[in-house]
């Protein structure tokens, strides 16, 4: 095999999470770029959750349906996975509780208790007998479960080593000579990325999926001096977080749709206060508590609108742990260069999902912890907090400050912060806030919001935007089609995407909703889209059944 | 904006407001920081929504004119990020009572190191006169002509119940007595919270009430918790019985900070943190 796919299955509270991510690094220690999809109702205990892990010649971000290798720890695994197997596909199974007449026999629960183990063990095992049967060597399987289970290695590497031992069906997976890079979650992407460009502070309340945020920051604060905090309320969150960011500290939230929705008073201090932060809205399936813990992209018209009033912001969908890495920093800068709330729009499956990930690419962006051009006070003339400049930002500054008088307001006022209703200052402040928007368009066209992939002279053309990105670039570059992703989808990068797709003949735009809210978008700017593939089962969709359907369309 | 600690914006409080007298208060208060050496770029007043919030707009500090019932969470973001800052903040019984409880509770309960003077004129002076938590039970407001919104919260027994660390009662027609209050909770270390019976001369003027019913306890000692109980119990926001000013309860326990202290850090930037990430992640 040049190429794998494999799913491990079980119940939830078994380690299959863990179990998924330790199958991943055995991918990219052989040299294959890897992606998991994990897949889990919202319970902790009983119920089927399960990992698909898939291992690639080249980036993927993306799974596929048909299972090569099915990694049946309970018996619902292999009723609910069997027919999404490819027809030579092998089968290594739970003896010890699943009944077979194909596949490998391993007899996990046995396994762990002669190495007096615990429960949760068996994934270990599982792990062992994949090793060998893709013809991984021991050395390489050895090292991967010491890197990835650093609590009773011993133990694991003894259970490991006893499967590996039992198993012998093979499906080989030949050893490449390159080294991709690491794996890394859409949170940790995420998190690293605000701590790139120089996080002080983040504050959020628990909710899938964006909670892996909160717990990586609290886990990096001891090193980094970040403070990391979880209040009493979503509201709690972004209210302290404006507060730290009126005293100077570049400060982050994080949140699902429903904590966003109580965000948005907040937001709209954001706009007419101009304070940057940054808030990370991780979509799931909606409206209301929706289905915690699976996927949706039906927040962008709500990051887009919300909030009361008028005022400026950045709305950025990231697509892969890659992109995540990078637009999360680049979130934060730009809010702080043009004093403006910033919002990075990610959804279940980028946040939970893991992407291979090249490190120098990494270090390379890891930018100045501040951004050079945040417009600060010179001291020579009296300090106006809401000065009205050429570009309309305001020279920023934060207490205490020597001499002057620093005044952020949430309600209309004038230059220096004083409350006003007369109507010439308040026309003349929402002017001063309306002309950051041309420069802040600029700056976004600097970062090259739009992606094209595939094949650009097609004109066929494949647009999507968040996590269905990679998918759609894969199907395009099968199908010999264009895709085309915008990351910035406000203020919309409107002549890149007209640039984009003003050849095409066809448009296809893949969203994960009902009524296509990107799709909305681009024909309010004048891009037409033929056809629009909605999905809204909170699942994502395989990338072979995402080309079988558009081979169907395409004729 | 003028060189003193009054700002040249028009004030717009109705005659008789009590809010004057806070303001008075205040201003002093925080010349008298001043005088001892706390320069005054370092206060940061905070306010939320409300005739009280008007205070950013007149007094010539640092603020923050934040949301209604959101004054303490900003000004918590304002500690996290500052903890060297003054920060106080005025908020309005309708707006910390109501809809900014949960965030006074647990900024009392975290010991946020701040000062909260809570404007308590008992009842909604800018939206027009309707009920607060703290309107006495006979209260018929503009929202409620027939209805009665049932027993008045009692603020500080509330506090003291989640822990605050520094409780007083002041009213505004006792200078000299509020200015002590408000000083003592600035430099207390810790959140301290000074309860302000206030006169809203428009909607709910209690002034005739109040001058008769408030006194200052003789022999309260605010280290004995139990007494502290006990002193605001009686008073309950209903009847017409005597009002205890002055401090309530005084105790010092640890301050709320989060993340680790910058003295603890391994690492002294985030790029050490990202690059050693990347290595063991490899
Ligand atoms: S309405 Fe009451 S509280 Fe408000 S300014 Fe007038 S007197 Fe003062």
């Amino acid at each position: 095999m040049d190429g794998c796919s494999v799913l491990i299955g079980g119940k939830a509270g078994s380690g299959i999470n863990r179990a998924g991510q330790t199958i991943a690094r055995m991918f990219t220690q052989l040299g294959y770029y890897a992606y998991m999809h994990y897949d889990y109702p919202s319970l902790i205990r009983g119920g089927h959750n399960f990992s698909l892990i898939r291992a690639s010649t080249y980036p993927v971000g993306t799974h596929r349906s048909g299972i090569d290798i099915l990694l049946a720890m309970d018996s619902p695994t292999l009723s609910l996975h069997r027919h999404h197997c490819k027809r030579d596909a092998l089968v290594i199974y739970n003896s010890d509780t699943v009944r077979s007449d194909t596949g490998s026999a391993i007899p996990l629960k046995s396994i762990v208790a002669r190495n007096d183990g615990m429960h949760v063990m068996e994934n270990t095992a599982m792990i062992g007998a994949l090793a060998s049967a893709i013809g991984m060597d021991w050395d390489d399987c050895g090292y991967v479960i010491s890197q990835e289970m650093r609590k009773f290695t011993q133990k694991n590497l003894a259970i490991a080593r006893d499967a590996f031992r039992m198993q012998s069906e093979k499906k080989e997976l030949k050893r490449l000579s390159q080294s991709p890079g690491i794996l890394l979650s859409g949170n940790d992407a995420v998190s690293l990325g605000l701590l790139s460009a120089g996080l002080d502070g983040y504050i959020a309340y628990p909710m899938s999926p964006s909670t892996g945020i909160l717990h990586f920051m609290a886990d990096a604060s001891g090193e980094t001096g970040i403070q990391v905090f979880q209040p009493e309320s979503e509201i709690a969150a972004i209210t302290m977080a404006e507060g730290m960011a009126y005293a100077g500290a570049k400060a982050a939230v994080g949140t699902s749709g429903g904590g966003f929705c109580l965000m948005t008073e907040a937001l709209s201090m954001a706009g007419m206060a101009e304070i940057p932060i940054t808030i990370v809205l991780a979509q799931r399936s909606g409206p209301s508590t929706g289905t915690p813990t699976y996927t949706a992209q039906s927040d962008l018209h709500f990051a887009i609108h919300a909030g009361h009033g008028e005022f400026p912001r950045f709305v950025i969908a990231p697509g892969d742990a890659e992109q995540a890495y990078v637009w999360a920093g680049h979130a934060l800068s730009l809010s702080w260069q043009f004093q403006v709330p910033s919002i990075l729009l990610t959804d279940n499956t980028l946040s939970e999902g893991v992407y291979t990930v090249p490190p120098d690419m990494l270090q390379k962006r890891i930018p100045a912890s501040r951004p050079v051009s945040v417009h600060l006070w010179e001291g020579t003339e009296e300090y106006q907090r809401y000065r009205d400049t050429e570009d309309g930002i305001s020279p920023y500054a934060s207490p205490p400050l020597f001499g002057a008088v620093i005044k952020g307001n949430s309600k209309s006022h004038d230059e220096w912060g004083i409350s006003v209703d007369d109507g010439m200052q308040l026309a003349s402040m929402t002017r001063k806030q309306m002309k950051k928007i041309p420069s802040m368009k600029d700056s976004v066209s600097q970062l090259k919001p739009v992606l094209i992939g595939g094949n650009p002279d097609s004109d066929i053309c494949l647009i999507s935007w968040g996590s269905n990105a990679p998918l759609c670039r894969e199907a395009a570059q099968v199908m010999g089609i264009k895709s085309v992703q915008p990351i910035v989808v406000h203020p919309f990068p409107a002549s890149e995407m007209t640039a984009a797709t003003c050849c095409s003949v066809m448009t296809f735009l893949l969203e994960d909703n009902y009524s296509g809210q990107l799709a909305d978008i681009c024909e309010a700017h004048g891009i037409p889209v033929d056809i629009r593939l909605p999905r809204f089962d909170g699942r994502p969709s395989a990338i072979d059944q995402l080309i079988e359907d558009l081979w169907g369309l395409v004729g | 904006m003028t060189k003193g600690l009054i700002t040249d914006a028009q004030n717009t409080w109705c005659p008789g407001c009590g809010n004057f007298a806070i303001q008075h208060a205040l201003k002093d208060v925080i010349l008298r920081l001043e005088s001892e050496g706390v320069p005054r770029e370092n206060i940061v007043l905070v306010v939320g929504i409300g005739c009280h919030a008007k205070m950013a707009d007149y007094l010539n500090v640092n603020s923050l004119y934040a949301l209604h019932g959101r004054a303490v969470s900003f000004a918590t973001g304002i500690c996290i990020a500052r903890p060297d800052l003054f920060v106080i903040c005025c908020v309005g019984d309708g707006d910390a009572y109501a809809e900014g409880i949960a965030h006074l509770l647990f900024a009392a309960k975290r010991n946020v190191n701040m000062t909260v003077l809570v404007h308590n004129n008992r009842v909604y002076g800018l939206t027009k006169g309707q009920v607060t938590p703290t309107s006495p039970l006979e209260y018929h407001g503009k929202s409620n002509p027939d209805s009665r919104e049932g027993i008045a919260l009692n603020p500080p027994e509330l506090l003291l119940s989640v822990g605050c660390s520094y409780i007083a009662r002041g009213y505004s027609r006792r200078q000299e007595e509020l200015k002590g209050l408000i000083y003592d909770g600035i430099v207390h270390p810790g959140f301290s919270c000074i309860d302000i019976l206030q006169i809203c001369a428009s909607f709910l003027d209690k002034t005739k009430e109040y001058d008769r019913q408030v006194y200052v306890p003789l022999d309260h000692n605010p280290e004995d918790f139990d007494a502290a109980c006990r002193l605001v119990r009686e008073y309950s926001y209903e009847d017409s019985g005597n009002i205890p000013l002055g401090v309530v309860f005084h105790e010092e326990r640890d301050i709320f900070h989060v993340g680790t202290p910058f003295s603890r850090q391994r690492y002294t930037d985030k790029k050490g943190f990202i690059l050693r990430f990347i290595e063991e992640r490899k």
